[in-house]
């Protein structure tokens, strides 16, 4: 057929490392940016953004973000859309608030109520999503207009707080030292070698079995690179943060979330049967897969992890508010397109979700610093979002 | 002197690797109606499309006179103002709009920008009192019947002020008493001067309106009928669209058959939206270990709609019947319990409805089966690289590797790979529909090798196809399918592509 390309030399010949960047700008376009961006605000901050307490505050700050965002990435990939997270979130840290300090519920008990119960909000609207072939959209657009209102009614208008210590834990807390106390925090740094490790172990590891087998086309010079590059990423940030408080709780969770879904995503019957199931729902179903039965889990999961965001921010105010949760629906599905998922389902990745929401959570961050006014924050961000989109069909036109 | 309206001159019109059309010549005289007849793919469309410029002049060979003048148009505009306006198959109206609206769509009684509503009743008043439509000009065209919305396609021609009228399988869909009066109203335009072409497979309606027949085989012109001057039989008709060679060449098989495998009873299905539409009527089948059987019929027949019900009743409401595998009662009520009752499916439609595009071939080929390289859920990425790796290899799927996204491939390594799909399912039966469709002559042999192969193995195949060749080079059996009946059964030596067609125009 005339229309296919022969893109067998990409594979076969040992390609530049510029030739290899170029053919996947997709995959390290978003993270390059987010270099560039945090060196910018680095400058334009005068190092502000890169010291000790920002850092930990940056991770703070994005965390329910981040945690929504991986949610978000299976519902995105999976060819729906969730506009509620923001109102459960909500919602959800009202419901905390009522227990823990209306009713004096101890913590090891508010939480696990709380997840499962956005477990079942997400269920629920998942139900009419898949089962009844409601768009998504509505569905979603309800439940945000439903409990914005419900959220009001639990707090009645009011402010509840604070939260009792052990629930402040969830944001606020950090691991503390095992070898002994002071600064700079060891666990920190130890645990910020291991997981540089781990990560340099699994992908040197994929590197000599996609060898074998004969299929990698990643120049040996890159490889290193970008291995070096994480490393030293990773163990100057856990030093940064060594040398504040330690590494904060909330990027612990964070970051066994991201290995989690990254895991589920990559190597499961079930993550695998998501991306089938978003790139074409009739194939899918022609395949024996359950397309129902996983778009309503992908629902019960984005609920179940709107409701732990919903928890965090609770903790990091120590008040349940009538605001909390309001947009961040928005800010959650930006940063999930602008980590290159496609709004037609199918195509887009856990990592890419977390980039994307690093980019919103630096740009925020080094604005405010720089005293930038909430509303050229706005414009500044609808425009980034635009170009990240616009640069991801940009690349995928002069791939095919 | 013949006044001839519309003349095509030897019209020839390539797509990347296939002549569709082969030097066609078409001539229609004023005031007559033309049938143009011949197989699925035989290129009637695409000569239509030609005519019509929806491919632009320019993009095909050859001349078209219209009304003894050279033209080329660039696109449907250009041919509707001349006056030479298609009805397709599939109707292209509003559903949601009135029958005014539809009328004068893009073709609106403006005055000064604005629509005039009176001029636009009662201009689709007069045109409907023409078609003999009894309906009021503000009915929502979605609440009519199929036979009505012809009714309304052919008003809206005649609101453009048509000269040549070309009706693409008008009566396909229609019930008896509906293409009887389609059928009178073209003898009514007729006599108002207004001349057709009517493309249709049925040959009762042919003997009834038509002037003259062009039969069309293989992208070539076969031959020209005049109805009024020769005496034609159906069995001429017959013979020229089928042809008498043999177009292409098949692998040899020495059949084998065994027990039964797969046996039918009393299917009934009904339409999945209009559930008073009966789509297939007491279908009766069977399989044998070792046996290709074969089903036959015209686009629209019920084959895709009774391999899809079969198939995890993706397809219709209501469906009723048993179907039994190695003698036992079979549950297929879902897709995944078909699978498991070892049936698959390969679509006619690989694109939408076979593959995930951007995925990799890897991907694709274990999506049926995924728990089978899995374990505790966790998919063993080394045990799928060998298996797409080793069906690679046994299909002769052209590609560097199996991490090639799907559509990066040709159509015949494209089916090759959802072959793939579902031999890795392991099945006893598989259900292929229209295996070779837009896949050129190298890959079919390679299709029917794999087929062959099948049966070999034990497995029963049933192959859905409209190309007859095809079906009499590959089948042990074939049923005949037509209007959601099997209307006949031919054994592999007494099946002909006659014998084929006959039954299925005489039904």
């Amino acid at each position: 057929m005339a229309t296919t390309k022969d893109t067998s030399t990409a594979v076969q010949a040992a390609p530049s490392v510029t030739s290899y960047l170029k053919s996947h700008m997709r995959d390290y376009g978003m993270l390059i940016a987010l270099v560039v961006i945090m060196g910018m605000f680095q400058f334009l901050t005068d190092g502000i953004l890169m010291r000790p307490v920002n850092l930990t505050n940056l991770f703070l700050q994005n965390s329910y973000i981040i945690i929504m965002a991986i949610g978000m990435l299976l519902v995105i990939v999976a060819g729906h859309i969730d506009l509620s997270v923001g109102s459960v979130a909500g919602f959800i840290g009202a419901l905390a608030a009522v227990m823990a300090v209306n009713y004096n519920l101890p913590t090891i008990i508010v939480v696990p109520v709380c997840l499962l119960v956005g477990l079942i909000i997400g269920g629920i609207q998942g139900y009419w999503i898949a089962y009844w072939k409601i768009p998504a959209f509505i569905v979603t657009l309800a439940g945000m207009l439903v409990f914005r209102g419900l959220t009001l009614t639990l707090l009645e208008g009011q402010s509840i707080g604070p939260f009792p210590e052990s629930f402040q834990l969830l944001s606020t807390g950090f691991i503390p030292d095992v070898f002994g106390a002071g600064r700079p925090n060891i666990t920190a740094l130890v645990l910020g070698v291991l997981a540089a490790s781990a990560i340099v172990f699994l992908a040197a590891r994929s590197r000599a079995r996609a060898l074998k087998y004969g299929i990698q086309d990643e120049p040996f010079a890159f490889f290193i690179a970008k291995n070096a590059l994480i490393t030293i990423a990773i163990i100057y940030l856990s030093y940064m943060l060594s040398t504040y408080r330690g590494l904060p709780n909330v990027l612990i969770t964070m970051a066994v979330l991201i290995a989690i879904y990254t895991f589920i995503t990559n190597s499961t019957t079930i993550g695998r049967r998501i991306y089938a199931l978003g790139g074409n729902v009739k194939a899918a179903k022609l395949s024996g897969i359950n397309t129902e039965r996983l778009t309503f889990l992908t629902f019960a999961n984005m609920g179940m992890l709107a409701a732990l965001a919903g928890l965090i921010f609770a903790a990091r105010l120590n008040t349940a508010t009538p605001k909390a949760g309001f947009a961040f629906e928005l800010d959650v599905i930006a940063a999930v397109f602008i980590g290159g998922a496609s709004m037609t389902g199918g195509v887009g990745k856990v990592i890419g979700a977390v980039i994307g929401a690093f980019i919103m959570g630096v740009m925020n961050n080094g604005m405010s610093i720089l005293g930038i006014g909430i509303d050229w924050q706005q414009v500044i961000k609808g425009l980034v979002l635009l170009a990240a989109v616009i640069f991801d069909v940009y690349n995928k036109q002069k791939a095919r | 002197m013949e006044n001839i309206i519309l003349e095509m001159r030897s019209i020839t019109k390539t797509f990347p690797g296939v002549k569709a059309l082969d030097a066609v010549n078409l001539k229609v005289r004023a005031g007559e109606i033309h049938a143009l007849v011949g197989e699925n793919g035989a290129g009637k469309s695409t000569l239509m499309k030609v005519l019509s410029g929806v491919y632009p002049h320019g993009s095909y060979d050859g001349d078209i006179l219209f009304n003894d003048e050279t033209v080329g148009f660039s696109g449907i505009k250009d041919s509707e103002e001349k006056g030479i306006i298609i009805i397709h198959q599939e109707l292209a109206l509003v559903p949601l709009l009135s029958i005014a609206e539809n009328l004068f769509l893009g073709n609106e009684n403006v005055e000064n920008g604005v629509i005039n509503w009176p001029k636009t009743f009662s201009r689709t008043q007069d045109l409907l009192a023409k078609v003999g439509l009894k309906e009021s000009p503000s009915t929502l065209v979605g609440k009519l019947g199929v036979g009505k919305q012809q009714l309304v396609e052919i008003a809206k021609a005649l609101a453009k002020d048509v000269k040549l009228l070309i009706l693409d399988e008008p009566t396909a869909a229609l019930q008896e008493n509906d293409s009887a009066k389609l059928l009178d109203l073209l003898l009514e335009l007729k006599a108002q001067g207004i001349s057709s072409i009517l493309i249709t497979h049925k040959l009762n309606e042919i003997s009834r309106v038509a002037d003259s027949i062009t039969v069309i085989r293989d992208g070539a012109s076969v031959s020209t009928l005049d109805c009024h001057a020769q005496n034609i039989s159906e069995e001429d008709i017959i013979r020229d669209m089928v042809g008498r060679d043999m177009a292409h060449r098949y692998p040899a098989r020495d059949s084998q058959l065994g027990k039964v495998l797969m046996e039918v009873s009393g299917w009934n299905v009904w339409h999945a939206d209009a559930l008073d539409r009966q789509m297939l009527h007491d279908i009766e089948f069977n399989v044998h270990a070792g046996e290709v059987v074969g089903i036959a019929g015209l686009m629209g027949s019920g084959r895709t709609e009774l391999a899809m019900s079969l198939f995890g009743q993706s397809y219709g409401k209501n469906v009723q019947g048993e179907v039994r595998l190695r003698g036992e009662l079979a549950d297929l009520s879902t897709v995944p319990k078909a699978i498991k009752s070892g049936l698959a499916y390969v679509t006619e439609d690989r694109k939408e409805l076979g593959l995930i595009l951007e995925e990799t071939i890897q991907t694709n080929t274990t999506l049926a089966n995924l728990p089978r390289v899995s374990s505790f859920g966790v998919i063993d990425e080394n045990i799928e690289r060998q298996v797409s790796e080793d069906y690679r290899q046994a299909l002769n799927i052209r590609t560097p590797s199996v991490f090639q996204k799907v559509m990066n491939l040709s159509g015949g390594n494209q089916q090759k790979v959802v072959l793939s799909k579902w031999l890795y399912s392991q099945p006893d039966v598989l259900i292929l529909d229209e295996p070779t469709r837009g896949i050129d002559v190298g890959a079919k042999f390679e299709i029917y090798s794999i087929i062959n192969q099948l049966a070999d193995d034990g497995k029963g195949v049933v192959m859905i196809s409209s190309e007859m060749p095809e079906l009499l080079g590959m089948c042990d059996r074939i049923y005949v399918m037509n209007e959601g009946r099997f209307v006949g059964e031919l054994d592999k030596d007494e099946a002909s592509q006659e014998k084929i067609m006959s039954m299925i125009v005489k039904a």
